[in-house]
């Protein structure tokens, strides 16, 4: 099968950026992490170029799966129009001119930073998360040569000791965000610092979800329709967030909110983190109590810039 | 009672203590002892200073390590020989056959006499709720002042320690029981009471092996007298 | 009566060929504590290594009875199987507590880990064990979410005992347990050690150079001098009437109070 006949734009890079080897090697490293979910699979992470901290893991995987016939939607922190998300999306669109759109249900490949959509993903999606610290334990146990262990004879008790911590200390588990989850009743993993609100859709998602860290170059995966658990004590069970009220702008519930802050007297208000959902439910004639001041913050719509 | 059983006998026992450190030089104590002990029966150990009254009565109790000869022992029944046998018999002869009342306590910190006392108790199979309640009878026999009884003994007078060290001896009914120098430093009536105890350790059957200077306390509770000094080792 | 633990001739060199220990053979029963003492170059801390599960003996074999299934070959079990065995059954008291405890844990924490190590899921019932035996060790309970280092040494090491204590072991190894203390807090570590090892019939193998440690601890004896056991049997035995050159000399020297 030989490689895609196409350059990026300009006419200077391979099809995606990475040449066809390395993509080889990446769909080999997901394969083995698909096969052991949760588990961190090591990769000969490449030369990006974006400086570590700004995704280049989740490019990786991107670039190494991505193909002429995809749709493409970036986020990050849930929003299609923050500046990594418009930088990655570009960079996609140089290398490889692959459609691109902010339309969650439109897309078929959906990178994304800290957030998983609010709309429920099916089986011909793949969700690509971007990974600072791959490894749940670091905190706790620094050396790699005895986390590895840990992971391999799944010896776990580490892990309630950090959540017996914050108990002790705080009254509660006050992880809120990359809350530790165990994949299959077997690894515990991050699952990247998405807001423990999004932790229940990773368990039984239809889509595929990948991995990437690309500094600690690690790749992990789960594969879809898996169990997946958050960690937690009988007598503390798990919990998300709950917000008080609904979304200002499109008045949605049950989703998770970022607050906005208006002006320097202290206005503020909490909107859908997810700014496609927010759209479509703005565009379906959904109204939250400040629905005017939609286009003060900027919601911008855009599709499949060429 | 008719047939005495024995419980203790000593065979050709020699000592001899080697000091490495002063070029290997040779202290013989005693040489080829042979005695036998039986159940309700009580030898004093006799001979002057030095004769290694004291030596005998550590080796019986496997403090010291003879240089020749058995020292049987009847332990659960069978004979065994506690010169020879392995520590973890050595110990548990000590735990179950042979009670020692020393001359000098050992003292443990912060373990109370009452505790020290009722530990003995316990690690015969008493529950501890009853072996508090017999050391304290023990004591109040020994006339050990009551508020003694919860302070550790490291400042107690010798006397009073004394009679720690009795209680710890005799709260248990050990078949065998080696008392060295039971009633020193104790004063008239404490004596009455200690060999008092002693007498009754007897008559429920103890084969006792003592050393006692004071001959009037002795001629009390000894059935017979063991000379060490004729079994001097040559030099 | 089933042995707990047999050393067979283990011995350990290092790479270079420097000896560690040679020949050390002896069976240790369930409830009984063995001293080993010796100074500086005598192989008393490889032994320890290598009878702990640390150290492969160079020669040799270890066995533990696992599980009460009988003497098994320390080394022949499989990693995990040692971890596991190590974490649960076993405990190795450090001399330095900073390398038994983790510093950044509350003391709670620390006590609790071995639990939720065997899956222990209840948070309540976590720390109810760990005050338990926080009290137990003699640390007021109002410390028990304080971190470590804002214990005295005395104290960490107590929280070191309690940690390794509440899994149950039935051995425990300690490696200079009072190094490093006051003498008056030495001696009130003696004395929990002492209690808590009789309480709970928990067998051990204590090594240090300190044979007033010995003494107060320890039932069996045993002298070693460059790698090698020169002499062995009861502790009181061994100490008031030694029968080897060395062990008359480390006798001799000790300082009198």
């Amino acid at each position: 099968m030989n490689s895609q006949a196409f350059h990026s734009v300009d006419g200077t890079y391979n099809f995606a950026y990475l040449d066809e080897q390395t993509k080889r090697m990446i769909r080999r490293t997901l394969l083995k992490a698909i096969a052991v979910p949760g588990y961190q699979v090591p990769f000969g992470g490449r030369e990006m170029p974006m400086a570590y901290g700004w995704g280049t893991g989740g490019i990786q995987i991107t670039a190494s799966i991505i193909g002429k016939d995809d749709t493409l939607k970036v986020i990050d922190q849930g929003a299609d129009d923050t500046t990594n998300a418009v930088s990655i999306r570009r960079f996609f669109q140089r290398v490889s001119g692959v459609k691109t759109t902010e339309e969650t249900q439109k897309a078929t490949l959906i990178q994304t930073r800290h957030r998983i959509p609010e709309k429920q993903l099916t089986e011909n999606q793949i969700l690509v998360y971007q990974v600072p610290q791959p490894e749940p334990l670091w905190k706790l146990e620094p050396r790699e040569v005895e986390t590895r262990k840990l992971h391999a004879y799944s010896e776990y008790g580490l892990m309630h000791v950090k959540l017996y911590e914050d108990i002790s200390r705080h009254g509660e588990i006050i992880t809120t965000y990359d809350y530790p989850v165990e994949v299959n009743a077997r690894h515990i993993m991050s699952p990247s610092p998405i807001p423990k609100f999004d932790n229940p859709k990773m368990a039984m998602m239809p889509a595929l979800q990948l991995f990437g860290a690309g500094r600690e170059k690690r790749i992990y995966a789960i594969p879809p329709y898996t169990r997946v658990r958050s960690l937690d004590f009988d007598d503390h069970p798990f919990e998300i967030q709950r917000f008080e009220d609904p979304c200002a702008l499109c008045g949605a519930e049950g989703v998770f909110l970022d607050e906005v802050i208006l002006d320097d007297k202290g206005d503020h208000m909490f909107v859908c983190s997810d700014s496609d959902h927010c759209r479509e439910r703005r565009a379906a004639g959904h109204a939250g109590h400040r629905a005017s001041d939609a286009a003060s913050i900027g919601f911008v719509s855009s599709e499949g810039e060429a | 009672m008719t047939q005495k059983s024995l419980m203790l006998q000593v065979r050709n026992l020699r000592k001899t203590f080697t000091l490495h450190g002063r070029g290997g030089v040779q202290l013989p104590v005693f040489n080829d002892i042979s005695f036998e002990v039986s159940a309700g029966e009580c030898v004093a150990l006799i001979g002057s200073s030095g004769s290694g009254k004291s030596t005998l009565l550590r080796s019986l109790y496997a403090n010291y390590l003879p240089s020749a000869g058995e020292i049987l022992v009847k332990h659960h029944g069978e004979w065994v020989d506690i010169a020879s046998v392995e520590a973890r018999t050595k110990l548990e002869i000590r735990r179950e056959t042979i009670g020692y009342v020393s001359q000098f306590l050992r003292v443990i910190p912060r373990i109370s006499s009452i505790d020290l006392i009722s530990e003995v108790a316990i690690s015969g199979g008493m529950s501890s709720e009853i072996a508090i309640e017999v050391s304290s009878a023990l004591l109040r026999r020994l006339n050990l002042p009551e508020h003694l009884w919860n302070v550790p003994p490291a400042t107690f007078s010798g006397g009073e320690q004394q009679r720690v060290n009795i209680a710890m001896g005799l709260v248990r009914p050990y078949p065998i029981l080696l008392l060295d120098e039971p009633t020193a430093s104790l004063d008239a009536s404490n004596r009455e009471s200690a060999i008092e105890l002693i007498l009754e350790a007897k008559s429920r059957g103890a084969a006792i092996i003592a050393i006692c200077h004071d001959e009037t306390a002795r001629d009390r509770f000894a059935d017979r007298l063991f000379d060490v000094s004729q079994f001097k080792a040559a030099a | 009566m089933k042995a707990l633990l047999e050393a067979e001739s283990v011995g350990h060199s290092y790479p270079g060929g420097q000896l560690g220990c040679e020949d050390v053979s002896f069976r240790l029963y369930p409830g009984e504590v063995l001293g080993v003492v010796g100074e500086s170059g005598s192989g008393k801390s490889t032994l320890l290594g290598c009878l702990s599960g640390m150290l492969e003996p160079s020669n040799g074999i270890v066995r533990f009875d696992v599980g009460g299934q009988g003497l098994r070959d320390v080394f022949s079990l499989s990693e995990p199987e040692r971890r596991l065995l190590m974490r649960t059954d076993w405990g190795i008291v450090r001399q330095n507590p900073r390398d038994g405890l983790r510093m950044n844990v509350s003391a709670g924490g620390n006590v609790g880990e071995r639990l939720m190590a065997v899956g222990a899921r209840n948070y309540g019932n976590i720390r109810n064990e760990a005050l338990d035996w926080l009290t137990r060790v003699e640390i007021p309970s109002s410390r028990v979410d304080d971190l470590p280092r804002t214990f005295s040494g005395g104290m960490q090491q107590r929280v070191q005992i309690a940690r390794i204590l509440v899994s149950k072991p039935r051995l425990i190894f300690m490696d200079e347990p009072t190094g490093g203390l006051d003498v008056s807090v030495q001696a009130r570590l003696l004395d929990l050690l002492r209690g808590l090892v009789r309480d709970l019939g928990v067998a051990a193998v204590v090594v240090t150079h300190d044979l007033a440690v010995v003494r107060l601890l320890s039932d069996r004896l045993m002298v070693m001098r460059q790698g090698r056991v020169v002499e062995t049997g009861l502790t009181d035995q061994v100490l008031d009437d030694p029968q080897h050159p060395y062990s008359q000399l480390l006798v001799s020297s000790v300082l009198q109070a």
